[in-house]
């Protein structure tokens, strides 16, 4: 029966409070934690939120009617309490699969977090996590090479890489700059990188920083007898200068290149992405910006959802923040984005934040990058908590060394060893860390002169962002 | 506070050629090749060996010695392998590898014997 024409506003849940459906395998499903306004009940909150991010507009239109708005709508089809939270909810939402171009996360997210996010019949709005059904993952690219085809090509088996950024960030020449990456290379380091605002700035711009970088790379290749790399930074202004940059690169032979994912623009990377599998160029990611989204626990975007968006988008390397010296929630919540960024299927489990079921098929996996503010202490925790598929980087922690970048890499990477050779042992390294690093210290110089220069570690930093749990 | 120290390495000192994963830590003793081979055993993953002249060790192929241990478990086989390449190749690096053929990659891999760098 064909539907009459009625002018008005209605009230969403008439339309989009679906408690009786069922999702299907090919959905996109959604997670939002709501706080509504005063007054609006939870369904009708939910149902807008379904409607905004999908077929909904305020009012009703004639040229409505021209189509199947049934089929395309999004539904509204739970809520639940959040643990310790009586002002917000979970809302879940089904999007059927035709509202989304093929491997566009561009297109997914400006529907999900677009309009809808300042819309006034909620005061806050975060997206907890979203399922990317099979038949919807195997549109993207995702990642150009993965972990293990960057093994084979780095040739670097049974541990964690270990990189360091290039302080300082700013304002040094180009070939200063090749000094210091050629410094951390020949102690042992496996990658240096460049700082996310090394753009080509007038102090030293991308060509003569590229050239020296990859004579540093070069030399360190020949005088370690082992596989190194520097993660030049493409971020650039433009498309084209973002690609005349990264085609400079593998023109005189560097091995991985760098973007910066969200204020370089999904667009950007999805594209550079794609390149990099053509050209066989390795793409690390860094996040710049992402705290101003994922950071406020009741407006944004959660990390786990730009940790998917990514692996879709496409990258081998992702920053996941270092966990150490942060408290147990974090823990839980980390290895969950972690564990998505590299596992192919990973069930859901709310103690570690993870709302769905995730396939993600044949899609390689994006190695987890650990940055910022770590040192040899932390080496028996991060070893721990990343495993083998992680790349440790220790910027502070390698340049900050008192003899020097070599020494500082030289120590980083015997406390590496070390740790990796203990746990195969069977030895919990969290307990026995300091016993390993110490006695690796013993034929180590510049291992016992790190342990002097940054002492033992403690864990006395809150986080702002935590798992919702109750606490009643 | 130790005082500052020199780092050692340059092209010239074949010595400053590393080789991967436990390069860079002393050589190890029996009883800790004898641990590793039981934590490859433990992962489940097919142990191999393979060796090469130092100076070819920046390359991705070495020799292999014999074909990969498929589903053995047995560390005594194992590590009686690697002393009979060592044996065979002595002035050559020894590598021990587990393949994990679910990751499609090497599990693990480390120099278990380490050759005379020219």
């Amino acid at each position: 029966m064909a539907k009459t024409y009625n002018a008005g506003v209605k009230e969403y849940r008439e339309t989009y409070w679906m408690p009786e459906y069922t999702p299907k395998d090919t959905d996109v499903l959604a997670c939002f934690k709501i706080t509504p306004q005063p007054g609006v009940p939870r369904e009708e909150a939910a149902a807008a939120v379904a409607a905004e991010s999908s077929t909904g507009t305020w009012t009703t239109v004639w040229t409505d009617l021209l189509t199947d708005l049934d089929y395309y709508k999004g539904r509204a089809y739970a809520i639940e309490d959040v643990p310790g939270d009586d002002e917000r909810f979970y809302a879940f939402i089904a999007y059927p699969i035709d509202l989304f171009e093929e491997g566009s996360v561009v297109n997914v997210f400006t529907s999900l977090v677009g309009n809808v996010f300042g819309f006034k019949a909620v005061r806050t709005l975060r997206l907890e996590d979203v399922r990317f059904p099979i038949a919807y993952v195997m549109t993207c690219n995702g990642p150009p090479h993965g972990i293990q085809v960057e093994r084979d090509i780095m040739n670097k088996y049974g541990r964690p890489l270990l990189g360091c950024t290039i302080k300082p960030k700013l304002g040094l020449s180009a070939k200063n700059y090749g000094r210091a990456v050629y410094e951390c290379l020949r102690g042992g380091l496996d990658f240096t990188k460049d700082d996310e605002n090394v753009n080509s700035q007038p102090f030293m711009r991308w060509r003569q920083r590229f050239d020296f970088v990859m004579d540093a790379i070069d030399k360190a290749e020949r005088e370690t007898g082992e596989r190194k790399g520097h993660y030049l930074n493409v971020t650039a202004p433009t498309p084209d200068e973002m690609f005349k940059r990264a085609e400079y690169a593998k023109e005189i032979g560097a091995p991985i290149i760098m973007h910066d994912y969200i204020t370089g623009g999904w667009c950007a990377n999805t594209g550079l992405a794609q390149w990099c599998a053509d050209n066989g160029v390795l793409l690390h990611i860094h996040r710049a910006m992402h705290a101003v989204i994922d950071r406020h626990p009741h407006h944004g975007i959660h990390f786990r959802v730009l940790s998917k968006l990514l692996r879709l988008s496409g990258g081998d390397h992702l920053h996941t923040g270092t966990v150490v010296g942060k408290l147990e929630g974090d823990r839980a919540a980390t290895l969950g984005w972690i564990d998505l960024l590299r596992d192919s299927y990973i069930k859901e489990d709310r103690s570690r934040g993870i709302f769905f079921d995730q396939d993600w098929g044949s899609m390689p996996g994006v190695f987890a990058v650990a940055s910022g503010g770590i040192h040899v202490w932390h080496m028996p925790a991060l070893v721990t908590i990343f495993g083998d598929d992680a790349v440790l980087q220790f910027g502070g922690g390698t340049l900050g060394h008192p003899w020097g970048n070599a020494a500082g890499a030289c120590a980083n990477r015997v406390a590496l060893e070390a740790c990796v050779e203990a746990r195969n042992q069977g030895r919990e390294l969290e307990k026995e860390g300091k016993e390993i690093l110490t006695n690796a210290a013993d034929s180590s110089p510049e291992l016992k002169a790190a342990m002097e220069t940054w002492k033992e570690i403690k864990f006395e930093f809150d986080t702002v962002d935590k798992l919702d749990v109750a606490h009643k | 506070m130790s005082e500052m120290q020199d780092y050692q390495s340059s092209l010239d000192d074949v010595s400053s050629r590393k080789f991967e994963t436990f390069s860079y830590l002393p050589a190890m003793s029996a009883e800790q090749i004898r641990k590793q081979v039981e934590f490859i055993v433990s992962k489940g993953w097919n142990p191999a060996v393979e060796h090469t002249e130092p100076e070819n060790a920046f390359d991705h192929y070495w020799y292999m010695w014999k074909l990969p241990m498929f589903g053995e478990t047995d560390v005594e086989t194992i590590l009686a392998e690697a002393e009979a390449c060592h044996k065979a190749h002595p002035n050559n690096h020894v590598r021990l590898i587990g393949y994990d053929n679910y990751a499609q990659s090497k599990g693990a891999e480390m120099v278990v014997f380490r050759g005379t760098p020219v």
